[in-house]
């Protein structure tokens, strides 16, 4: 489905990425590892097209996607949960949801209770600006918000990180029903090995801007592939 | 006293051109980091839609309003169109960029109307006023004060109400995120300078009642709007408010009690120590806002 094939990106001067490669075949779940500061979180910007590559070609079903302003991936079927539980902070829950509803090619309003439907909790805040959350129900709010477009292909950064116990498994169990039941296409950042070796098909490794080791989920057993994601 | 008293007008009047025309300012400041030096010129440009189309019918002026705002804001959405949107993200370039188009702008309003000031002649039911409690109130400050009022309500519930808006202050909040939601970042962008321009232009209509029309009537306004602007707190609705408020006030009594230039000094005094104890405007927010 997504195909990224020897993507250069860099942040100004500063080449952060150095020909990556990576293949997200429809309906799995491909996990992308490495230690901090690799460039994981540089790889997804760069598929979702808040960075341009400078060398090498991402397509999404055949597609060249390579130079497509961010607002269309999106209407082809990308959705991104960054980083860090990010949301409107002065804008409530629901303007947070409604915004990303109007935005959307569908405009249809039961995509809301369907992402509603998969984090509840989130209706008793729908008032409240979404500053005031906690990190985990921010989180929640970020995947809802990437749910209501309706996308055949979610990028998830680091969903888990800095969450409050309670909530990991809420969210984990989310994807997990999103991808195995919904059928859902995942490119998953993720430095929690556990999480990895239960839901991914196959992942890679990165290293200092580069994949430096792909392979099927099996792999992540190997004591030399653990070696790599050893911080 | 009375004569005091007769100030409350005037200085209301003068707050509310100042916050119109500061909206546009602010928006465009709080979005996209640009401070656009040719926003008087919009200013003008709505002043001259008046004077063009006096005459036509017997409300010209009220057909003014929706066809300067039109004008303005067109002439707005060009610029972003043509010029900024390449140069987002190097303000200082904006900055040159923007002023070169405002002395531009004035050139071109000078060959086509020629360098004389002209005049509006303001519909009859604006001219006169009434005394309320032994305050003159003038009907065509009054207008202006309403058409202010009426203006920033639209604005409020533009923003706080209408997907547009909302839209405008997801961008404004978190720009990359709303590209991630699917937003399409730059026409938002597009609009909010129409919409800013669109309000400069309303400004210059307002002020072809309480004077003449000439090719720099913008510079006039626009260093006091930016004072607005940053009194205020940058790129919000509030703030500007209360700051166009206070500078129209302080404006108004200092001319009253002195006269126009040491006026502007003594409000460029008062700002500076304001912004010595407050450098971030009258209010502070986490994040940006504009409501
Ligand atoms: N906005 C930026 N401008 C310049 N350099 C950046 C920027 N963002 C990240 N970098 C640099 O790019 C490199 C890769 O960062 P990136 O955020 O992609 O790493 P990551 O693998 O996601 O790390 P983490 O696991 O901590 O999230 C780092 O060296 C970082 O310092
Ligand atoms: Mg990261």
């Amino acid at each position: 489905m997504l195909s990224v094939s020897e993507v250069d990106a860099a942040y100004g001067r500063a080449r952060v990425l150095f020909g990556v490669g990576l293949e997200v075949p429809a309906g799995s779940l491909v996990c992308v590892m490495g230690r901090n500061g690799v460039g994981k979180t540089t790889l997804l910007k760069t598929v979702m097209g808040t960075l341009t590559p400078t060398a090498g070609r991402i397509t999404l079903d055949g597609q060249d996607i390579t130079r497509m302003p961010t607002h269309q991936r999106v209407r082809a079927g990308m959705a991104y949960v960054p980083q860090g539980h990010v949301s409107f902070p002065q804008l409530t829950v629901w303007e947070n949801l409604q915004v990303t509803l109007e935005a959307t090619a569908h405009r249809d309003p039961s995509a809301v209770d369907e992402a509603l439907d998969v984090f509840p909790a989130l209706k008793e805040f729908f008032k409240r600006p979404a500053g005031f959350l906690s990190g985990g129900q921010r989180q929640q709010l970020a995947i809802a918000r990437a749910l209501i477009t309706r996308p055949r292909l979610l990028l998830l950064d680091e969903p888990t990180e800095g969450i409050q116990p309670s909530v990991i498994d809420e969210i984990e169990n989310a994807i997990e029903r999103l991808h195995r039941e919904a059928g859902l296409t995942v490119l998953l950042v993720e430095q929690y090995l556990d999480f990895a070796l239960r839901l991914a098909d196959s992942f890679v490794v990165m290293d200092a801007g580069e994949v430096v080791h792909a392979g099927a989920v099996e792999e992540l057993h190997n004591e030399e592939v653990r070696r790599m994601l050893a911080v | 006293m009375g004569a005091l008293a007769n100030q409350l007008p005037i200085g209301l009047s003068i707050a509310a051109v100042l916050l119109l025309i500061a909206l546009g300012l602010t928006f465009t400041f709080g979005q996209m980091g640009v401070i656009n030096m040719a926003h008087g010129e919009f200013i003008m440009a709505g002043a001259y839609t008046a004077y063009l189309l006096q005459g036509f019918t017997s409300q010209s002026f009220l057909i003014a309003l929706p066809v300067a705002f039109v004008v303005a804001g067109l002439m707005g959405l060009l610029l972003e169109w043509s010029l900024i949107r390449r140069f987002y993200g190097r303000p200082l370039d904006t900055l040159l960029l923007t002023w070169g188009v405002s002395l531009v702008l004035q050139q071109l309003a000078r060959d086509i109307f020629g360098a004389p000031n002209v005049q509006v002649t303001a519909p009859g039911w604006l001219v006169g006023g009434v005394d309320l409690l032994g305050v003159r109130l003038p009907y065509n400050r009054m207008f202006i004060i309403v058409l202010a009022v009426l203006c920033v309500v639209g604005v409020w519930v533009y923003l706080t109400k209408l997907p547009q808006g909302r839209r405008m202050r997801a961008v404004v909040q978190n720009r990359e995120l709303a590209g991630y939601s699917g937003i399409a970042t730059g026409r938002v962008d597009r609009f909010t300078f129409l919409l800013g321009s669109g309000l400069a232009g309303v400004a210059g209509v307002a002020l072809t009642l309480v004077g003449p029309v000439g090719p720099s009537l913008g510079t006039f306004y626009i260093v006091d709007a930016f004072l607005v602007v940053v009194a205020g707190g940058l790129g919000q609705l509030r703030g500007a408010v209360l700051a166009a408020l206070a500078l129209g006030f302080l404006n108004g009594y200092l001319e009253f009690w002195t006269d126009a230039s040491l006026a502007k000094v003594l409000v460029f005094v008062a700002i500076i120590a304001f912004l010595q104890v407050r450098p971030q405007g009258m209010f502070v927010l986490k994040g940006r806002t504009l409501v």
